[in-house]
């Protein structure tokens, strides 16, 4: 669901086609039929944004039926654990959840979503499942109204068609069977995506499918190294390693403010501060100290949401002076394009990196309107990027596997890696600012910033490429100081590796910029992410895999409460009772000497909190959260909203659309059609075509590719079709209250009209890598979509939107 | 162990015989036989393919200093050497006359790009950062909660980025800089 893995992903998708072929029961739902739909056993059309129903009925049926893999659930999950009385569900308050302020339009108070405890802390539970405040009961009320009938009435799927995919699912769950969920963007894309993939994880934890071979939830990522970039990262929220960014919002003015706030003290995050002071001491060196925080008053504090499209506003505010651009292409890739020209005119500068002339180094000149340069500012600096065979450095797949390119040739003429940019950038930053007496500049002054290779790299002409292994070797973590001999220090360059992050401390006495790589980089001369032998069952030795070169996460649920296999076909990891200790086909995640009958002493923290038989040792409490009781912003249970934009409304509940979502209403350029509104009465999703790449930067300028796909279409039904007079290979208008583009038509029968609460609705299908720049131009699908945000984690609403068609050309006579 | 001899059938031994004039007789040309594949001799670097997330090895040829071409990587337990249509394309999309080479810089209300030097164009973006820097940087909010950040600048990376090209990033820019705004394709 939520993936047309067979056209994004074809190769990985050569797997699940390998499986059909030995039995594999392949099912896909998405409202396109693609050449995912047309491989697998059973395709279902689905209405876009209707996920959650199709998905909670499921989770109903299991609960109702108590067709989920019961020792499981009740041995892995919080299924029994007692939720606080004041807690209310979507059934009490129409479609929110205690603790909504009208105000904020938040959950501002989400104290009543927690367990409850006893003084000592522990978590009260009911194993019998009957006590009307624990999760199953919660769970069976919230589920209660998401019925077969709804699927119909809402998605647009018989009942029937829904009944063969829970059976198929239910027949491969269990100790001997498994199934997997994949998904891509066409879930993330949504203003309630987040909840779509609980809605998957929750159904998933049901079915017993999270730690065990052919199971889990497969995010299938779409670039190269996005995963990298989430992990290191290079977003606002977060530091390396999934330790959120300091908010000033929030109670963290002060390192020990921030461990409390962002630490657990129970379950693996209990290594937090370790993993924070080591970070602070990887970038500020000798001027991190005990004293200071370990310069932690020097990692900037967010102050509300500073994500790429309130960024966009905040640069159409005149806020944002200055903005750097490193392959990325918010002219055309961003949605609701034209909206992010407009902010780029309002910068004094910007700097874009990339290997062509993009359309966001080219806005102020070229446009899908005319341009007049005359009246544009934003000074632009232009900068040729080297390609990924131009330089060495690593990429993380979507499997969390960092492998590692070597460099082929140099980079042509004046074009460089990113990483010499931002290396001699920050050198000639530190240097403007050597002399500065102000502390604001101390953070600067005090970044460790030497990469400097010993020696030139033989054979290039570029002398001054940083050195690439000292970075890797600052991931990975090293020694500040010797154990044996306190009175010997190192420095990046002659320290030891770490191991792996067990190894790291909270004394300050290590260095480690990502603790989730450690281990990538244990010694000298053994880069594992360049590991290159493909033998195995679980290829340990090809690339290497964070965390600690583990394939399957909580693969301690692949065993059985009590530590073994739960069958011989699905083997994976186990407790060896000879050796006390876990073994298995892969590193097993789990304190290796923990035997499977340990139970916590009241009141244990750290890791001694977690039991024997918990496998989810990043949560607290140790379980896979069916509900839950904090981390969310829009509920502890998925509840189905209608899109930002919908041609119908929302039948399960009064309330329309996520009541938490980013909607900046009050934005003159955001605007929304109203629910049903006849001017754009069709649904529209987008996907990617396998011969280009997003906005088409890495794919329009290879003509190999653009004979393939040469132009820019919209697919649409014959009847819509037939209803509109729009021709086969005419053109077509499409537009939306934000824009209007042309393409194509491809009248096809992959874009099928629904029933949906008893009307006719159409969808149509759009594939988003055209722009004005390139050798094959075409209309900007981006230009479309709105600027409507998920509350988690402010992701645009790509995938559901409504819209028109009309025959024809955009500008008559063109 | 005593090495068995299998007789070989009358098919196989025709065969056998037919394959010796081959080797023998050489029914090729001077130039046939000079042929080969033009990826021989070429240098093989392990490399991976930059457009998907799925992570499928590639070979690149180097040849006289030049990628000459790129295939999958046989050896790779995720792709066993096959390639989609993006990632067949990848050698293009690294030696292609499209690509710029030079630095290029649009001054304020400009209506043209001019070709500048690496070297200026670097110190200018430094001063520019700095500048901005300066104008910009909060270290308290009004009711005195330390921020130490800025507003001003803003940075958006493409998922084509290394990780440790990543990691310098945020190192400078969020470590050093105080800049919130760094995001990346990957909210996207």
């Amino acid at each position: 669901m939520g993936s047309n893995m067979a056209e994004a992903h074809p190769i990985a998708f050569g797997y699940v086609v390998k499986a059909k072929e030995q039995g594999t029961k392949v099912i896909h739902i998405d409202p396109h039929y693609s050449r995912t739909s047309a491989l697998a056993n059973l395709y279902v059309p689905i209405r876009a944004g209707s996920d959650i129903v199709f998905l909670g009925a499921i989770i109903n049926y299991l609960l109702t039926n108590k067709a989920y893999f019961e020792e499981y659930v009740m041995n892995y999950t919080n299924i029994a654990a007692l939720i606080r009385e004041d807690f209310k569900d979507t059934e009490e308050l129409d479609g929110l959840f205690s603790g909504f302020d009208e105000q904020t339009g938040t959950y501002a108070d989400q104290s009543s979503w927690d367990y409850q405890r006893d003084e000592q802390g522990t978590i009260l539970t009911d194993p019998t499942l009957q006590n009307p405040h624990c999760v199953y009961q919660i769970m069976r009320r919230h589920f209660a109204r998401y019925t077969p009938e709804m699927v119909e009435q809402v998605c647009g799927v018989s009942r029937d068609v829904w009944m063969q995919v829970v059976q198929t699912l239910i027949e491969n769950s269990g100790r001997e069977r498994t199934g997997v969920v994949c998904y891509a963007v066409g879930w993330t894309q949504h203003s309630k995506g987040v909840q779509m993939i609980r809605s998957a994880a929750i159904m998933q934890l049901l079915l017993g499918n999270i730690g065990r071979p052919g199971g889990g939830i497969m995010a299938l990522r779409g670039h190269a190294s996005i995963q990298g970039s989430t992990d290191v990262p290079t977003l606002y929220d977060l530091l390396g390693g999934y330790m959120p960014q300091p908010s000033a919002l929030l109670p963290q003015q002060t390192l020990a403010d921030y461990i409390a706030t962002a630490g657990e003290k129970t379950g693996w995050w209990s290594h937090f501060p370790a993993y924070i002071i080591s970070l602070l001491k990887a970038w500020y060196g000798d001027a991190a100290q005990p004293e200071n925080d370990y310069g932690y008053s020097w990692i900037p504090k967010i102050i509300g949401d500073h994500s790429h499209l309130m960024t966009t506003y905040a640069m159409l505010d005149g806020k944002v002076k200055g903005y750097f651009l490193f392959g990325q292409n918010p002219a055309a890739g961003s949605t609701d394009a034209r909206l992010q020209r407009k902010a780029l005119e309002q910068l004094d500068w910007m700097v874009v990196l990339d290997l062509y002339e993009v359309e966001s180094a080219s806005f102020w000149y070229k446009g899908t309107e005319p341009v007049d340069p005359t009246k544009i500012k934003t000074e632009v600096f232009l900068l040729p990027a080297a390609a990924s065979t131009e330089k060495e450095g690593s990429f993380t797949n979507t499997q969390r596997m960092l492998q590692w390119r070597d460099k082929a040739v140099d980079p042509p003429g004046d074009a460089r890696s990113d990483l010499w940019f931002v290396y001699h950038l920050g050198k000639r930053l530190k240097a403007l600012y050597a002399d500065s007496t102000d502390p604001k500049d101390r953070p600067i002054q005090a970044l460790t910033w030497d990469y400097e290779r010993a020696e030139p790299e033989p054979g290039s002409r570029i002398t001054d490429e940083p050195d690439i292994h000292l970075v890797l070797k600052e991931e990975n973590g090293y020694y500040l100081r010797s154990s044996d001999d306190p009175q010997r220090t190192y420095t990046l360059r002659d320290a030891p590796h770490v191991s792996g992050f067990p190894a790291l401390k909270d004394d300050g006495s290590i260095a480690c910029g990502s603790w989730i790589y450690s281990g990538v980089y244990p010694e000298p001369g053994n880069n594992r992410a360049a590991s290159r032998d493909p033998q195995g069952y679980t290829f340990q030795n090809w690339g290497f895999a964070w965390p600690a070169n583990r394939r399957i996460l909580y693969n301690r649920a692949s065993a059985d409460p009590q530590g073994r296999p739960w069958s011989e076909r699905k083997k994976y990891v186990w407790w060896d009772e000879e050796q006390k200790k876990w073994t298995g086909f892969d590193v097993p995640d789990f304190p290796v000497t923990k035997p499977p009958d340990y139970r916590p002493p009241a009141g244990a923290r750290g890791m001694d909190a977690i039991g024997g038989s918990d496998p989810f040792i990043m949560k607290p409490d140790g379980k896979g959260w069916l509900f839950a009781p904090k981390g969310l912003k829009d509920g502890p249970l998925p509840t189905h909203y209608e899109s930002a934009e919908s041609p119908v409304h929302n039948l399960l509940y009064h309330q329309q659309s996520n009541p938490v979502a980013k909607y900046n209403r009050g934005r003159p350029h955001n605007q929304l059609a109203p629910v049903g509104d006849e001017h754009y009465p069709i649904l529209a999703t987008t996907y990617r075509l396998t011969e280009h790449h997003v906005s088409g930067p890495m794919t329009r300028w290879l003509p190999w590719l653009n004979a393939l796909q040469p132009a820019m279409f919209a697919e649409l039904s014959p009847e819509l079709a037939a209803e509109r007079g729009i021709k086969n290979g005419g053109w077509l208008v499409i537009s939306t209250p934000r824009g209007e583009i042309e393409a194509r038509a491809l009248v096809t029968r992959r874009m099928r009209p629904l029933n949906v609460a008893g009307r006719t609705v159409h969808q149509i299908g759009l594939p988003f890598h055209w722009g004005f720049q390139g050798k094959s131009t075409g209309g900007i699908t981006n230009d479309l979509a709105h600027m409507v945000l998920e509350p988690n984690v402010s992701i645009e609403e790509a995938k559901a939107f409504t819209c028109n068609v009309r025959p024809g050309r955009l500008h008559e006579g063109a | 162990m005593q090495k068995q001899i299998i007789p070989l059938k009358p098919i196989e031994r025709v065969w056998s015989q037919a394959m010796q004039i081959g080797i023998t007789t050489q029914p090729f040309s001077a130039e046939s036989r000079e042929k080969a594949p033009r990826i021989r001799d070429a240098k093989v670097v392990k490399s991976v393919c930059p457009y998907c997330a799925v992570g499928c090895g590639l070979n690149v040829y180097v040849k006289d200093g030049k990628v000459i071409d790129i295939e999958g990587n046989p050896d790779s337990p995720i792709n066993h050497g096959a390639l989609c249509p993006k990632g067949s394309a990848t050698f293009q999309y690294t030696v292609n006359p499209s690509r710029m080479t030079q630095v290029l810089y649009r001054a304020p209300y400009s209506d043209h790009w001019e070709v500048k030097s690496l070297d200026w164009a670097m110190e200018q973006i430094a001063q520019r950062v700095k500048k901005t820097r300066d104008e910009t940087f909060v270290e308290r909010l009004e009711d005195g909660r330390t921020v130490n950040h800025t507003l001003g600048i803003a940075s958006l990376g493409g998922a084509t980025l290394d990780v440790e090209e990543n990691y310098l990033m945020k190192k400078l820019f969020s470590g050093g800089l105080g800049v919130v705004s760094i995001e990346n394709q990957a909210r996207i």
